[in-house]
């Protein structure tokens, strides 16, 4: 399985990958407008949905937050975590949190606090 | 794509100036909100191997930001494409709830436009169509979706092609920004505890994958994260199918 899915990754390249994501987002995406008028899913389905962007997203976080390639490692990027978590308290805007990350960490880093 | 609902109430003068709802103001700031996230979109992306005008296609050709930024992420730490292009939609899942809530409240229109409505259907724009009065949420879907789209693709060329002018993206802390999104786009589930569990899951499940497996694997182990929550439920409601 894994060297099936790695293979076919192989074949399909960076180009084909963005063509794959797109088709297949639209069809997440317009599934709702084109077949539409009053329908609802399945809750079980409905409920998965819902829950399943916490799941993916804090994975993305934390792996963004402390991946280096295949390992882990804890470095500026968590203080840019960190504060950016404490501008989502405060209940900045989208674009002010994520600068807020980016220059915590980027000025962690001038000082030399950590890499 | 974040969903920020803040920063589309932050323009109260903008309101006035539109005649009816402050739709126009809504969906400049949300714009301007998503290109400065789409401007590291694009650096990232030709970071992990994308020449700019492929970067700039996937804008086009995904237009979701949080799975571009997935794809991208799982090639550049040479992960399989397929593995990438599964994490994506994955988490695009929920635009497929996205759609089937505003479903009933979009015109019976031709196949064409309908394909259209769901291109442009994205976290802000389903927000904010969700958000007013029913008979005026294909218009507020549309109005924001195309603000957005505008405001992401330019940001992604601006990114991709002006990154060299930036420079080494861990100066200005650009690798932490990605994270921090991501931080943004999580922190509405984390208002409610079933969200928190299974964000609390998601995360353990791939820190505890990432060493041993293949990249971009423990972001697909991390949708199990659901699984302590429906398990959950499903005690405290035995009997959910009585509902529907």
């Amino acid at each position: 399985m894994r060297s099936t899915v790695a293979s076919l990754g192989v074949v399909v390249g960076p180009v084909g990958a963005v063509l794959l994501l797109g088709l297949g987002t639209l069809a997440l995406k317009a599934a709702g407008p084109v077949l539409g008028a009053g329908r609802t899913l399945p809750p079980l389905v409905d409920r998965v949905a819902r829950l399943l962007p916490s799941a993916l997203l804090a994975a993305l976080t934390v792996s963004g937050t402390l991946a280096a390639g295949t390992t882990l490692r804890i470095d500026a990027r968590l203080v840019g975590v960190l504060a950016a978590a404490a501008a989502l308290r405060w209940r900045a805007p989208f674009a002010v949190v994520v600068l807020i990350g980016a220059a915590a960490t980027a000025a962690t880093r001038a000082l030399g606090l950590a890499p | 794509m974040a969903a920020p609902m803040p920063a589309a109430s932050s323009s109260p003068s903008s309101a006035r100036r539109d005649g009816r709802d402050g739709l126009g103001g809504q969906a400049v700031a949300i714009s301007l909100a998503v290109a400065a996230f789409g401007v590291s979109y694009g650096v990232l992306a030709v970071g992990a191997g994308l020449t700019p005008a492929q970067a700039v296609l996937s804008s086009v050709a995904v237009f979701a930001g949080a799975s571009q930024f997935a794809l991208v992420g799982v090639l550049g730490v040479g992960g399989s494409a397929l593995t990438g292009v599964l994490g994506g939609l994955l988490l695009n899942l929920r635009l497929l709830a996205f759609g089937a809530a505003l479903a009933p409240h979009l015109p019976r229109a031709r196949l064409a436009r309908r394909l259209l409505d769901g291109y442009l259907l994205i976290d802000e724009s389903a927000a904010v169509a969700l958000a007013g009065p029913p008979r005026d949420a294909a218009r507020r879907l549309r109005v924001v979706g195309v603000a957005v789209w505008v405001g992401w693709i330019a940001a992604t060329a601006l990114g991709a092609y002006g990154g060299d002018l930036i420079g080494e993206p861990t100066r200005w802390g650009l690798d932490a920004a990605f994270p921090a999104a991501f931080l943004a786009l999580l922190a509405p589930w984390l208002r409610e505890r079933p969200g928190r569990v299974s964000a609390a899951a998601g995360a353990a499940i791939a820190l505890a994958t990432w060493t041993w497996t293949p990249p971009g694997v423990p972001l697909l182990l991390a949708a199990l994260g659901v699984v302590p929550v429906l398990l959950a439920e499903r005690r405290t409601r035995p009997a959910p199918r009585s509902e529907a």
